[in-house]
């Protein structure tokens, strides 16, 4: 059976989420797939799913009326890998901010952490910076409008800070980020994501 | 010199570019208020783009369009989470600084205001915000790029409700993208001497005045670059866009965009997302276009959705015929 990650395709940076977990099968000399979806139907049928960055409140609209939204809680409930990056994050997330509140936004649930919108400010305030991560190391992290965990709940390992927010956490098979490794040549996080799944 | 990890970076071109990757797929509207932007929002819009007034209305009034005030564009910024783009008039640095300062998330140096300059756009390289900029042609999208525009749109004809031009611009763009397929590096190379010469257009005319002819590579041309540098930037651009067989930026379709089909056949001719101007705030129920428009664009392969999201949706804009405009009132041929 080849290994197989859908990218939930709706909105945002898809293409990058597609093209690193398809190099770092590569890397890993693993036979796997990788395919950006918008209907329902694939991500249920997959091994492992990521949730880009893009917009939180348009994805959200998006997965929920399509009924992506259940396959992916089914899938994390099954115990297989599911990553979000940015606005990933913030969709996995069980606690949202007031910008949440505001917009309505519908989350996931996936993850017991609290988070915080446009944490570091506006598209001006974004960054790029070295962060250290847990189980991979030093990591060239890019960081647009990007959100971050403010407090998480006890069963949810923190594997990376900046500051003084948290911007990487996993909770069993969820891996949530801020930031884009999506963005970089660096496979290295999709690696781990990968290996959530798959014992080499 | 190796680059300093530890130190915090700002406004690189990955962050610039990264920021228009995550617009892909999604629709941004225009707003001219709060209440506009948080239809926008609670549609399903990517990002607003803040104006004083929306391109058919522009159209419509007439004189010198300009920046719009910073305290309207700050209303917006406030009532919604999603980011908020603004507009300077091509080659206006000082609107463009002011609008940085201001914090919007991204510029459009565009033609839909009264260029400020006949001669050059804005160096973009220089500023921390990411810039979105017109094209008819591969030409004026590469030269944007060399500029340091983090997204491309396609002019079309902006506040018509007609789509013919975007769909021209696109079509000469993309063919152009294909040719490059089959050309060798010096063919390349003498298309990019070609794009280059553009900016040479303010020297030239002064030493053509001076009764001087030649114009060397090694003049310098526009900001701090020569003639030479900007060939080889474009060079190299053109050499990536062969490779990649697309633009190596976020490429959206904008200008005449008015109905949720014109939103789908935008994407099927393969652009990353649109930009709805004056559309929906023009049609007869804008919260209702502006939801079809999002849905239109998703599922942009689905004509059965299609069908859907039109059914009794109201009047579309009104529209203007394109080929019975006079060539002064063509938003598109401003700046090159």
């Amino acid at each position: 059976m080849v290994y197989k990650v859908a990218v939930v395709g709706v909105q945002g940076d898809v293409e990058e989420h597609v093209l690193s977990v398809r190099r770092a099968f590569e890397e890993l000399g693993i036979e796997g797939k990788a395919v950006a979806t918008r209907k329902s139907g694939v991500v249920s049928e997959s091994d492992a799913v990521v949730i880009p960055g893009g917009e939180s409140t348009t994805i959200s609209k998006l997965i929920f009326r399509e009924g992506i939204a259940d396959e992916i809680i089914q899938l994390a409930k099954d115990g297989k890998p599911v990553m979000g990056t940015c606005a990933g994050l913030i969709l996995l997330s069980m606690h949202g901010d007031e910008q949440v509140e505001r917009t309505k936004t519908k989350l996931l649930g996936l993850m017991d952490i609290w988070v915080k919108r446009n944490a570091f400010g506006r598209q001006r305030e974004s960054f790029q910076v070295n962060v250290d991560i847990k189980g991979i190391g030093p990591f060239d992290a890019v960081f647009i409008r990007a959100p971050a965990i403010t407090k998480v709940g006890e069963y949810v390992d923190v594997l990376a800070t900046y500051k003084d927010y948290i911007i990487a956490a996993k909770q069993e098979n969820i891996l949530g980020l801020s930031f884009h490794p999506e963005l970089t040549d660096d496979t290295r996080v999709h690696e781990y994501f990968i290996k959530m799944g798959i014992d080499l | 010199m190796p680059v300093d990890l530890e130190k915090l970076r700002f406004g690189t071109e990955l962050i610039k570019r990264g920021f228009a990757k995550m617009q892909k797929g999604g629709v941004i509207m225009d707003v001219t208020n709060a209440e506009q932007a948080v239809i926008a929002e609670e549609a399903g819009a990517v990002a607003v783009m803040a104006l004083h007034k929306v391109p058919a209305d522009i159209r419509q009034s007439g004189g010198v369009a300009r920046m719009a005030d910073p305290l309207k564009i700050q209303e917006i910024m406030e009532a919604v989470t999603i980011p908020v783009m603004a507009k300077c008039r091509i080659g206006h640095v000082a609107e463009a600084k002011a609008l940085e300062s201001l914090g919007v998330d991204m510029i459009d140096e565009s033609e839909v205001l009264t260029p400020a300059d006949v001669f050059f756009h804005i160096d973009k390289r220089k500023f921390i915000v990411p810039f979105v900029c017109g094209a008819r042609s591969l030409g004026e999208a590469c030269r944007r790029i060399f500029e340091g525009a983090a997204m491309i749109r396609t002019k079309g004809e902006a506040g018509t409700g007609n789509v013919v031009e975007a769909v021209k611009h696109i079509r000469l763009i993309n063919r152009a993208i294909q040719e490059l397929k089959e050309l060798d590096e010096p063919s390349i190379m003498e298309i990019a001497e070609r794009y280059a010469s553009a900016y040479t257009r303010l020297l030239s005319s002064i030493r053509e005045e001076q009764g001087i002819k030649r114009l060397s590579k090694e003049d310098v041309v526009f900001e701090d670059y020569t003639l030479l540098e900007i060939t080889d930037g474009i060079f190299k651009i053109l050499m990536e866009i062969k490779e990649m067989q697309r633009l190596p930026v976020v490429n959206f379709a904008a200008g005449g965009v008015a109905t949720p089909a014109d939103a789908a056949f935008m994407m099927q001719l393969g652009m990353d997302g649109v930009f709805v101007g004056s559309g929906i705030f023009k049609s007869s129920n804008p919260p209702e276009y502006a939801k079809a428009i999002v849905e239109a664009v998703q599922h942009y392969d689905d004509p059965s959705v299609i069908t859907e999201v039109s059914k009794g949706l109201g009047e579309a804009m009104k529209g203007l015929d394109v080929f019975k405009l006079e060539e002064s009132e063509r938003m598109q041929t401003r700046g090159l």
